[in-house]
């Protein structure tokens, strides 16, 4: 009896264990069956190497090229403020603060993070922006650079808590080692510490920049709807994410060409993401050996 | 000034750099915050959050936004939480080193970095679609339950590898079971840690905009919702289409109705860290 039931309750645990699998195939399914439908009617070349996308207009076109570019863009920005920032806080915070300050600083770091998103689009839109064109009297209304330095600033934590995290996992005799030779903080931080942590650093960035293609709805408000091959930040662009949400917001009829642009322009930012994330878990497995 | 004194200079000087860099980020958050409470405050009073939505931005209200935003924080609660805890307890306690337990780990570390838009496309297609839930609570529950799920396995995992072996040997020892250990000895003792892990993954799908928007959730929904099949809206996509409006009243509404959503987010986090910070007080291994 008493069998009978561990049996049970065992396999309920099992099954809950296999919903991980079974969004994962979720996921792979629907985006590959629906891209399928729209490769069959528009080629990969054309939806690869195409320089416009304009599904949702009379003359259509659909080169994912000025999306990605939108995208490539505010990531591009974002990382440009986070990168800095993020490791530098990293470098002070595991070896300049006091324990004190330490504890007190990373979790209103993490504050940062948990702000939703929509909220930054706000941020990013209504003060970011018009302060910004005080500067630049040439910035678009919706832009790149905005969106970005906001999405930027979101991002912080998870470049400086993962990179604090390696560089506090090398072991404290490379550091005595360098002081001991009577190198300061900063060239101890440098010249050992940074190297010695650098795969748990770059695994910090890679998550950034993957975080930072799938992030929606600051671009979304801030970056604009309307897709532009450029790499100037000043101007209007339409990321992937802010794209497939456009199309939701609109009433295109399901089952439509344009209806399944959101699956092909989805598949493209999964496939994206899906490599930096994997990159990151093998960089990130072979560092946990170096040093247990 | 030899290079010993100059090496001492940039060292002092990057501590400086590095509270600047620590602080910068806060202090934005500051004033992004303090700007949007002077734009929002004044407009938060009672019809505010009791109003149904209206063309007219003076008479428009957040009722049917937060209304929906409980009704759908409820149902994922409902759905994720004994997933997601199951999972754990069975991928920590009872799945041995094989290469299928090496890839379900490295399946969910994958989900935890998918991005929300494609959580969105997910449920539009099996949710919304296939198993004809329409735009209801119901495919955004699950929707948002598959989203916060790898999080909160990830949390409550790392909570049971926190609890001590000795702690289950002696159960075992005692004549105890395997589940009958799990449920009245580790369970308890990683409570704690769970609960946060559990508030923290639901304070990130009150806040979740674009998945909700992608299954069809409607800006404008004039009656709250009374049961699991109607349709709703939540309180990001108010804010959403208030912002994305010309006129300066609906920007006014959207800065209130910001206040708001900060209010329950950081309500949330701060039961969170509570909870974390009593826990880490009362067990001490």
């Amino acid at each position: 009896m008493m069998k009978t039931k561990e049996r049970i309750i065992e396999a309920g645990l099992k099954f809950s264990s296999l919903i991980t699998v079974l969004t994962t195939l979720g996921i792979l399914w629907v985006l590959l069956s629906q891209s399928l439908v729209f490769f069959g009617e528009v080629s990969i070349i054309e939806f690869l190497t195409s320089r416009e996308w304009t599904p949702l207009f009379e003359n259509k076109h659909y080169g994912i090229l000025p999306l990605l570019a939108g995208t490539a863009l505010t990531t591009f920005v974002a990382i440009a403020v986070a990168l800095p920032l993020g490791i530098t806080i990293a470098i002070y915070l595991s070896e300049y603060a006091s324990a004190p300050i330490r504890n007190t600083f990373k979790p209103l770091l993490e504050i940062l993070a948990a702000v939703p998103t929509v909220v930054y689009g706000f941020f990013a839109l209504t003060v970011v922006t018009p302060f910004l064109k005080g500067i630049l009297p040439e910035l678009a209304t919706f832009n790149a650079l905005s969106a970005g330095l906001v999405m930027g600033v979101m991002i912080i934590p998870m470049v400086s808590s993962l990179s604090e995290d390696a560089l506090r996992a090398v072991p404290n005799s490379l550091r005595e080692a360098a002081y001991g030779m009577g190198s300061t903080r900063l060239q101890t931080a440098f010249r050992v510490l940074v190297p010695a942590a650098s795969s748990g650093i770059v695994v910090s960035v890679l998550l950034a920049i993957s975080r930072a293609i799938g992030e929606t709805m600051i671009v979304t408000i801030a970056a604009g709807q309307q897709p532009n091959l450029t790499f100037n930040p000043m101007e209007t662009v339409e990321t992937i994410t802010a794209y497939i949400v456009q199309v939701s917001l609109g009433d295109v009829p399901h089952g439509s060409i344009e209806y399944r642009t959101i699956f092909a322009a989805g598949l493209m930012l999964f496939v994206l993401t899906f490599i930096l994330n994997n990159i990151s878990y093998f960089v990130k497995k072979r560092y946990q050996q170096q040093y247990e | 000034m030899n290079s010993r004194q100059k090496n001492r200079i940039k060292d002092r000087a990057f501590k400086y750099l590095g509270i600047f860099s620590t602080s910068i980020g806060l202090i934005l958050l500051t004033v992004f915050i303090g700007s949007i409470i002077k734009d929002g405050i004044g407009r938060i009073d009672w019809d505010f959050l009791t109003n149904l939505p209206s063309r007219k931005a003076e008479k428009a209200g957040i009722l049917t936004a937060l209304a929906g935003s409980v009704w759908l924080l409820v149902m994922t609660a409902i759905v994720s939480i004994p997933l997601g805890v199951a999972a754990a307890i069975h991928l920590e306690e009872y799945s041995r080193k094989t290469r299928w337990s090496s890839f379900l780990e490295i399946n969910i570390t994958n989900l935890a970095g998918v991005p929300s838009v494609i959580y969105g496309i997910l449920g539009l297609q099996i949710f919304v679609r296939t198993m004809r839930f329409g735009g209801s609570l119901l495919a955004g529950a699950f929707t948002l339950a598959l989203l916060i799920l790898p999080i909160i396995i990830v949390t409550t995992r790392e909570a049971i590898k926190a609890v001590p072996s000795s702690i289950k040997e002696a159960s075992y020892g005692l004549g105890a079971t395997k589940w009958q250990t799990i449920r009245h000895q580790v369970l308890p003792a990683a409570g704690g840690s769970i609960a946060t892990g559990i508030i923290l993954a639901l304070s990130r799908a009150i806040g979740e905009t674009a998945p909700v928007i992608i299954i069809g959730a409607l800006a404008y929904v004039a009656f709250v919702p009374q049961s699991p099949t109607d349709e709703f809206t939540v309180l990001p996509i108010q804010i959403f289409n208030w912002v994305s409006r010309p006129d300066h009243a609906f920007v006014v509404n959207a800065a209130a109705g910001i206040i708001v959503l900060l209010a329950v987010t950081f309500m949330m986090n701060g039961i969170a860290v509570y909870l974390r910070h009593r826990w880490q007080n009362k067990v001490n291994w």
